[in-house]
């Protein structure tokens, strides 16, 4: 009874965290159809600006601790808005228009970019701003202890994921970008502008993944190549979802982290192996992801 | 059995090679005998990119022909090379007929996303396999060549040299006639256009899950080679970003010309290791930024800048 409680537990956090990680990346991919490699990096940004500024801040005792927890949000926000204009300014809108198989390819590179550009800024030892995580303490469920950090961070998601459903579904601008999604020329010929829309995607994107990175700075140490790992878990959660729907993304996450925490608890030798078999077991069913659209061919 | 001018040339090169490992240094054999190695399982990626698949997880096959060559010295008594190598291209192959029949139904970024999730589960499987060394992988040494055993050093790199050159001859060979023949230029067709090629009465799938089968086969080579030159394997061969710099050399090389794989690859590992020596925390961005310039100023790769000379002589 324990293990199945600690199953449910510790999935429920991995697909929190999941989610926040997809979120950025399936927003992209649904408006722009660019599926960005570098969104790892974005993770990364998020978590380095966060780690390094409550190290700082706690190291000269600035104030009181809960500010801790503005900051952490604060830094990603700043981080995320600032890299996503530059990466779309700079660089994406040369490019658009270009096969997404390339734009896969050419965010691959603006990884490669990214990665050391952290180095060049953060340099190659860990930091730690661990801090914000235990300051929460732990709330025991009978004989299990679990952080009260983790525990706010499904909470965290859950508002998130409704959040970017209701903005999506419920406001004007929601609507418009749904209908660019739907149909990015008539969108235009309705007097839609589609480059506006495109930059306000990417840098909420950009932001949602280095939010993402900030709350989980506090969990981890921050050392160079976090994003490397995260992008490829991240992929698998959308795929499994259907590239570019948010409540596919949110399924993905739960599929993912439940069976994850499952594989952890009863045979961890296959925690990473699970992953990927639960994302071959979708697509090989559903090539489309489970909420994603089915495409006609064209001639 | 006739040559035309290409494989000529080819031959003469290989040849030259051959005859440049007798005087080069030991590094450089070293550095070549991996950029070739590497070379060929680009080739599986671009046999794949011709018909507009990219395969963001030919690291998987690269790590199965590694993998079985290491394997079947340590624990099934297989040393000899040949045999060891063949064995890691047929184990390759079967994985591939099995998967294949999944992957082809898929194109553009699901097939790029779903062969990476195969590597990435060849990676998660061999990180968790204690026997197998875990994440450290394992040695590869005391193979032999038709009973010879090269003693280790000079000797066993020069062998290896040589066996990377005659493998690269072959395979470059067999492509270029695959290339030229039918249906290989029918590739380029399905790339351009699918449902044509179906109404021309061919089945696109079919000649999809060929190709992917054939690449299998010639990464696992180059993968096995790398195991022998290297004398070591590990998961690392499996895991994405090692796939993400196939598909960097292919594009660098570009699908011009069946050399254009080889010629990129060694100019790779020439930059790469300058780079990681004069400036270890900026060669990604080096790399990065190439990339970037490889596809804004070079849509057909380095093969471009060869032919355009080649085209401007004729007129």
């Amino acid at each position: 009874m324990t293990s199945l409680l600690a199953v449910l537990i510790d999935g429920s956090i991995y697909a929190s965290w999941l989610f926040l990680v997809a979120a950025g990346l399936t927003v992209i991919y649904g408006v722009m159809r660019i599926l960005n490699m570098a969104h790892g990096s974005f993770y990364a940004i998020g978590a380095y600006s966060a780690a390094s500024l409550i190290g700082w801040y706690f190291n000269n005792g600035v104030g009181p601790a809960w500010m801790s927890y503005l900051l952490l949000v604060g830094a990603a926000l700043v981080a995320g808005l600032i890299v996503g204009v530059i990466v779309e300014r700079g660089l994406l809108r040369l490019m658009y228009g270009r096969d997404e198989i390339l734009m896969v390819i050419i965010t691959y590179a603006l990884l490669l970019i990214l990665e050391d550009t952290m180095k060049i800024v953060w340099g190659v030892s860990p930091y730690f701003a661990y801090q914000p995580y235990t300051e929460l303490g732990r709330t025991a469920f009978g004989l299990l202890k679990v952080s009260n950090y983790d525990l706010a961070l499904v909470g965290v998601s859950a508002l998130l994921g409704v959040g970017l459903w209701a903005w999506l579904e419920r406001t004007n601008q929601g609507k418009v970008l749904r209908a660019v999604i739907h149909d990015r020329e008539i969108a235009v010929a309705m007097g839609v502008n589609v480059r506006l829309m495109f930059t306000i995607t990417f840098v909420l994107g950009t932001t949602l993944g280095a939010l993402a990175g900030a709350l989980t700075a506090p969990a981890i140490s921050v050392v160079p190549g976090i994003g490397i790992e995260v992008i490829v878990l991240a992929f698998a959660v959308v795929v499994i979802g259907g590239l570019g729907s948010i409540g596919g993304a949110a399924v993905g996450a739960l599929l993912v982290g439940m069976s994850r925490a499952a594989a952890v608890h009863y045979a961890p030798e296959f925690e990473l192996f699970v992953i990927y078999g639960v994302m071959s077991l979708v697509l090989a069913f559903r090539p489309e992801g489970l909420f994603g659209r089915t495409m006609a061919r064209k001639i | 059995m006739r040559f035309d001018k290409t494989e000529i040339s080819l031959a003469l090169v290989a040849i030259a090679c051959v005859l440049f490992g007798f005087i080069s240094p030991g590094w450089l054999i070293f550095l070549l005998t991996i950029a070739l190695a590497k070379a060929l399982v680009v080739q599986g990626v671009v046999m794949q990119m011709r018909s507009g698949l990219v395969s963001f997880g030919q690291g998987l096959f690269y790590c199965i022909g590694g993998y079985t060559v290491g394997m079947g010295g340590q624990f099934f008594g297989i040393h000899d090379a040949i045999a060891a190598l063949a064995l890691g291209m047929a184990v390759a192959i079967v994985v591939a007929m099995i998967l294949g029949l999944l992957l082809t139904r898929y194109r553009d970024i699901f097939f790029a996303m779903l062969s990476l999730a195969f590597s990435m589960i060849l990676f998660g499987i061999l990180v968790k396999s204690q026997g197998l060394g875990s994440t450290d992988g394992f040695n590869v040494h005391n193979w032999t060549l038709f009973g010879w055993a090269p003693e280790t050093g000079a000797d066993s790199q020069q062998t290896v040299f040589t066996m990377t050159i005659a493998a690269g001859l072959l395979i470059a060979i067999l492509i270029h006639r695959y290339t030229k023949a039918g249906i290989g230029v029918i590739c380029e067709a399905v790339r351009e256009n699918e449902v044509r090629v179906e109404y021309l009465g061919l089945s696109p799938r079919w000649l999809l899950y060929g190709n992917y089968v054939a690449a299998a086969a010639v990464s696992a080579l180059g993968g096995g080679l790398t195991a022998l030159a290297t004398g070591h394997v590990d998961p690392e061969m499996a895991y994405w970003t090692t796939s993400g710099e196939f598909i960097f050399i292919a594009l660098l090389g570009g699908l011009g010309h069946v050399a254009a794989p080889f010629i990129a690859a060694i100019v790779f590992s020439v930059v790469r290791t300058y780079s990681i020596e004069f400036v270890p925390n900026t060669w990604q961005m080096i790399l990065g930024f190439t990339l970037l310039g490889v596809i804004v100023f070079l849509p057909k790769g380095l093969w471009s800048l060869v032919s355009r000379e080649k085209s401007g002589e004729r007129t």
